[in-house]
């Protein structure tokens, strides 16, 4: 077992390497939610219950901002088994479990840096922030970056020598999972097919709380539903993870 | 420079390397290629031996059994002592792998990834951090060890791969095709560079190659292997001399040619062969009767237009135990095997 806890210090070490010595390569990553925010945000009408529109946005931008990071880095995986450097990672004393579990740990790392910019960059527009919520959602964000991340590397090893297939797969996701869980329209008045639809995605739960805690509120089953659907993504996430990995040669 | 000496936790006395009746298939379309076949091997502690052989013959899917990346069909083989199968994490502990492509990441620093391995292989962080050192000195990495790997050439990119498969001193290191995409230049001095680490460090060096010069110069022994078995294993000198050397008499006129051929029948344990205006006489120590055999054939008044003396090569051994010249089999190398391989690497469990 402390094999296992040190193999992964190393894995996500190695992994975080390139995050320290390129840090601006983070706010590349996050263009695509920033441009929805700067150009979604402004068409926003006021909120019926006379809140900012912002306020209501910027948590769906934030938990987006966290699904496209974290399932975008299977592609990093991709590169390394094309070039080489898995497999010789595969070859090293690090087990495989942990090769995926540190993998996704880190992934916690850039979301947490792209929420704080999100704060930060619209602290001084109509945006109240709220610390202790932020911080609290930044935990539930944290779990649910590790899920997707894992599912992410999962698909990466699943499309060995085929890199259209994980892009087809990735993208044919992401904005359906990111509609359904109402990021950009709420999904309040949707037909029943669809809310269904909504209620099976665990980032619906996840994006629920991120608004709830960044509005100062801590609504306990709202919160507890995210906790669930995010531990349930991480689990599902790192259970496939770690099988692909160990099959990976 | 840094003096190696090699990871004494295992006794160092028996053989690096065992394998008895290694097999693997792989199976692609209901059709199964037998990729090794029954491989019988003992390479000693301190041996370089060079795998020699046409792209498919299974040398790399040899050297993945090895290094543990995939299991054998059937057989057993054991490294450093240990398993591949039940003992894999020593192993890999034991052993440094250079592979085909690149195994240092593109977007790491040449640095980190030397110590990020050292971290792997249990060094201490100021261990790691020194080895790291001592490696980019030794292998002239000083200039480009604080930039990233993607930026490198590839020769350099080699040389860091190799001080990668170096940091924890291993028993056996393995490198797989180490001069593929390289220069000529870059390749002779990779050659040297792994000569040059062999000595110091008494460490098994196993390496495959389809390069026949590169065979010939660097290992101290050669395993000829095609379609998936051994054919020849011995050093490439012991191979080359029981081939003999090539004389080649041209002659202009076929009577002559005729005359001649028939007087060169004559030497013991020789092959004739004659073609339209010439004669090879294929011969042990040919070079040295060069002179005896003019003077026998100008006395017959059938001396030769034009004489060429070839000292036997690889390839002339390859062509010999397989009636196939390596150097063709490259160009339309059967891609069968790899092709297999790719498929079935998904169904493969470690």
């Amino acid at each position: 077992m402390s094999t296992f806890v040190s193999d992964t210090v190393n894995v996500m070490n190695r992994e975080l390497k390139p995050v320290w010595r390129e840090p601006m390569a983070v706010i590349f990553a996050m263009i695509q939610p920033l441009v929805f925010l700067g150009l979604f945000a402004p068409l926003l009408p006021e909120m019926a219950t006379g809140g900012s529109a912002l306020q209501w946005f910027v948590p769906g931008i934030v938990a987006m901002t966290a699904l496209m990071g974290a399932s975008f880095t299977g592609s990093n995986l991709m590169e390394e088994m094309q070039s080489g450097s898995h497999e010789r990672q595969l070859v090293s004393p690090l087990g495989r479990p942990a090769l995926l579990v540190g993998r996704a740990l880190k992934e916690v790392v850039p979301m947490l840096m792209q929420v704080a910019i999100i704060v930060a960059v619209v602290t001084p527009f109509s945006f109240d922030l709220h610390l202790g919520g932020v911080l609290a959602a930044a935990l539930v964000l944290s779990l649910f970056s590790i899920g997707v991340g894992a599912l992410s590397f999962a698909l990466a090893l699943a499309s060995k020598g085929q890199d259209w297939m994980f892009w087809t797969v990735q993208q044919t996701l992401l904005f359906p999972a990111l509609l359904t869980a109402g990021v950009l329209l709420p999904m309040d008045g949707a037909p029943r097919w669809l809310e269904v639809v909504s209620m099976l995605n665990p980032m619906t739960y996840v994006v629920d709380a991120t608004r709830a805690l960044f509005a100062g509120t801590y609504p306990a089953d709202v919160v507890a539903q995210s906790v669930a659907g995010a531990a349930l993504t991480a689990a599902l996430g790192l259970l496939v993870g770690v099988r692909a990995m160990r099959r990976s040669s | 420079m840094a003096v190696m000496t090699i990871n004494h936790r295992q006794n160092t006395t028996g053989p690096a390397i065992v394998t008895r009746g290694l097999t693997r298939h792989f199976t692609s379309r209901k059709q199964t290629v037998e990729a090794v076949q029954g491989l019988d091997l003992e390479i000693g502690q301190g041996e370089l031996v060079a795998f020699l052989g046409p792209n498919g013959a299974g040398k790399s899917t040899t050297l993945r059994m090895l290094t543990t990346l995939i299991p054998p069909t059937s057989g057993s083989a054991s490294v450093a002592g240990h398993d591949v199968v039940t003992g894999q994490r020593d192993v890999r502990q034991a052993i440094g792998f250079v592979g085909q492509g690149n195994g240092a990441g593109h977007r790491q620093l040449g640095r980190d990834e030397l110590i990020s391995q050292g971290r792997a292989h249990g060094l201490s962080r100021a261990d790691a951090h020194r080895r790291a050192g001592e490696l980019i000195d030794d292998l002239d990495l000083g200039a480009v060890a604080d930039r990233k790997v993607s930026s490198l050439s590839g020769g350099q990119r080699r040389r860091l791969d190799i001080a990668m498969g170096l940091v924890h001193l291993p028993r056996v290191l393995f490198l797989d095709e180490p001069s593929t995409g390289l220069d000529p230049q870059n390749r002779i001095n990779l050659q040297e560079l792994i000569q040059r680490l062999h000595a110091e460090s008494g460490s098994t060096v196993v390496l495959t190659t389809h390069y026949l010069e590169e065979a010939d110069a660097l290992a101290g022994r050669v395993i000829v292997v095609d379609h998936g078995r051994v054919i020849a294993d011995d050093s490439a000198a012991r191979l080359k001399s029981g081939l003999g050397d090539l004389v080649r008499l041209s002659y202009d006129d076929p009577a002559p040619l005729a005359r001649a051929a028939a007087r060169l029948e004559r030497v013991p344990d020789a092959r004739v062969e004659v073609s339209d205006d010439t004669v090879d006489l294929r011969v042990k120590d040919g070079s040295a009767m060069i002179g005896e055999l003019l003077a026998d054939l100008a006395a017959d008044g059938v001396p030769p237009a034009r004489i060429e003396v070839a000292r036997p090569t690889l390839d002339d051994v390859f062509l010999d135990l397989t009636g196939r010249s390596l150097r063709e089999t490259q160009q339309t190398a059967s891609t069968d095997t790899e092709a297999a391989t790719n498929q079935t690497q998904s169904e493969v469990a470690a």
